[in-house]
């Protein structure tokens, strides 16, 4: 059983079998917030599932992009729910569930043998006038999304550009769908791959200045 | 749960220590403390998303380094304890997320409890002291907070007496430091510097203490006017091609800032015919401030006590040590319904206890 929390947009989480049925998925959409709804959400989707702790054998980490404060909270969460099992977290990119999401529905949709080769973009909001943008084509071998280029970020008027010269279409996502992210762990984890990284990926370093010298208050 | 003497994991990320505790009733098992006080240095104070960033990577490792130093697991524990507030909004929510998560994880009771209380608290922990007694006024002093208390009793009732308008105690000792080309943090390199000075050299202002302002700010403190009257002293001897004596503005600012502190807190005692005065937060490593705070005090009869320094900076064992006391008193846990609150009142000791 693998739990999955996602914080990078709202607050998301899901409880997926290991061979990909969901048995619960749970959220919400304030994109603050995180910190007040998500022992809630891990609660409702233990208790949708009818599981307790316990039976989770993993939990899938969303691990942005996303806006910072609110994206710390769902990996703090998953980091310490996993320790307080003894179990592991496998981090996932946040836009990897996203795209996993369009290339499941296009295939139980029939698009797929068109569209499986298609580049598209996951791209969701980095706030400060910019996107967050991630380049996917097909799903691989394993059954997971192939990531063409990893997550960047672009000015809000350059996205539609750089989206046109990388040939993509552009999918917005207002939301991260948690049951995808956990398929995308329990995908990984068949595959006995590591598809996400370690450490949160905040894509901005933190906004500081160095101080200057001492203001002069005399003049 | 064993409320007789519980076992308490407590999380504490309200500034820049990443701080996870353990406790059993009133016996400290564990204080493990992760810093970021070194990336903040370049920057000459704490940079809120640096120190929330180190938090996210130092609560696992802390917690379980905490583990392993208590010889306890995390099924043994009655409960999960963290500090709600007040503190860096971005810091704070680093460790309620983590703290409800494991609260769920382990089907163990959570308690969402006050920062400025747990300074208190730490206190408790000292095997050596007597058992605190009540009330006592408690000044607390940091780099993030410059408090006056009175406490009735640490778990139900705790009174604002003041705290500072502008900028905490901590926070004037780094910003004078760095006007006298001093590193980062600037409390120890004050310190260091004052040693050779002469304390009444200067005659500083001391914030908020005239006559007119003791109606509404009797027990405020103000520490922006000082900071700027340093920095026009040192302007002044630099036009005028002198050296500045930094021995000697070390010292006579940290004689201001003491004594203002050291001034209200007993007058807060005498006001309340209270003869205890606790004393908390990372300032009191100053050595100045806790030698004229007990010289003082004892001439008016007033006893001070100072917890163990590791346990006055930022600790998860003084959140573990407020939340054993509220165990012990029959306090329920509290429901998962609370964030971080970044102002929340010293009155509310825990947030959204259950019915
Ligand atoms: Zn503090």
């Amino acid at each position: 059983m693998i739990l999955g929390i996602d914080t990078s947009l709202g607050s998301a989480v899901a409880v997926v079998e290991p061979d990909g049925v969901i048995r619960s998925q749970v959220e919400s959409a304030d994109p603050r917030g995180h910190a007040e709804v998500i022992g809630t959400l891990i609660e409702q989707a233990l208790a949708e599932a009818s599981l307790s702790p316990s039976e989770i054998t993993h939990v899938a980490a969303g691990m942005g992009p996303g806006p910072f404060t609110g994206l710390r909270v769902g990996i703090a969460a998953a980091r310490t729910f996993a320790l307080g099992r003894g179990v592991p977290v496998v981090p996932v990119p946040s836009h990897d569930a996203v795209a996993l999401e369009l290339l499941i529905h296009d295939a139980l949709t029939g698009g797929y043998e068109e569209s499986s080769d298609e580049t598209f973009a996951v791209v969701t909001d980095a706030r400060r006038r910019e996107f967050a943008y991630t380049l996917y084509r097909g799903l691989d071998d394993d059954g997971l999304p192939v990531r063409v280029t990893e997550s960047a970020l672009a000015p809000r008027d350059d996205l539609d550009g750089v989206l046109a010269s990388a040939g993509a279409a552009r999918r917005d996502a207002d939301r991260i769908p948690a049951a995808m992210l956990a398929l995308a762990a329990a995908r990984a984890l068949a595959a006995g791959r590591t598809i996400g990284p370690a450490d949160a990926l905040y894509l901005r370093s933190p906004d500081v200045t160095l101080p200057h010298a001492p203001k002069r208050v005399n003049l | 749960m064993n409320r007789a003497e519980p076992l308490v994991l407590g999380i504490e990320t309200s500034c820049d220590e990443t701080g996870i505790g353990i406790v059993r009733g009133r016996t400290l098992l564990s204080n493990t403390i992760a810093s970021s006080m070194d990336e903040h240095a370049r920057y000459g104070g704490v940079v809120p998303e640096v120190a929330a960033r180190a938090h996210l990577e130092a609560l696992q490792p802390s917690i379980e380094a905490a583990l392993a130093e208590s010889g306890v697991t995390l099924a043994d524990l009655d409960a999960v304890a963290v500090t709600s507030g007040p503190g860096l909004a971005g810091a704070l929510m680093v460790g309620v997320g983590a703290a409800k998560a494991l609260s769920v994880s382990l089907e163990k009771p959570l308690y969402a409890v006050n920062h400025l209380v747990g300074h208190i608290a730490a206190d408790i922990l000292d095997a050596d002291a007597p058992p605190l007694e009540y009330p006592t006024v408690a000044l607390l002093v940091s780099g993030g907070h410059t408090s006056l208390l009175l406490v009735r009793d640490l778990t139900t009732d705790v009174e604002l007496l003041g705290e500072t308008m502008d900028d905490a105690a901590g926070e004037a000792f780094d910003k004078v430091a760095r006007l006298l080309g001093l590193p980062y943090p600037g409390g120890p390199e004050i310190d260091r510097a004052a040693a050779s000075g002469d304390p009444k050299a200067i005659a500083f202002p001391r914030g908020l203490s005239r006559a007119s302002d003791m109606a509404k700010h009797r027990y405020d403190f103000s520490f922006s006017g000082l900071k700027t009257a340093v920095a026009r002293w040192v302007e002044q001897r630099e036009a005028q091609g002198e050296t500045v004596p930094v021995a000697d503005v070390a010292a006579s600012f940290r004689e201001a800032v003491v004594d203002v502190l050291v001034t209200k807190a007993l007058a807060a005692c005498r006001d309340h015919g209270v003869p205890r005065l606790l004393l908390g937060g990372g300032v009191i490593a100053n050595r100045r401030l806790r030698d004229v705070a007990i010289e003082r005090a004892a001439a008016e009869g007033v006893t001070v006590r100072i917890p163990p320094l590791s346990l006055c900076t930022d600790n998860g064992a003084m959140i573990a040590a407020l939340t054993s006391e509220l165990i012990m008193s029959g306090r329920a846990p509290s429901t998962l319904e609370f964030g971080a609150d970044s102002t929340l009142p010293v009155t509310e000791i825990q947030v959204a206890e259950s019915a």
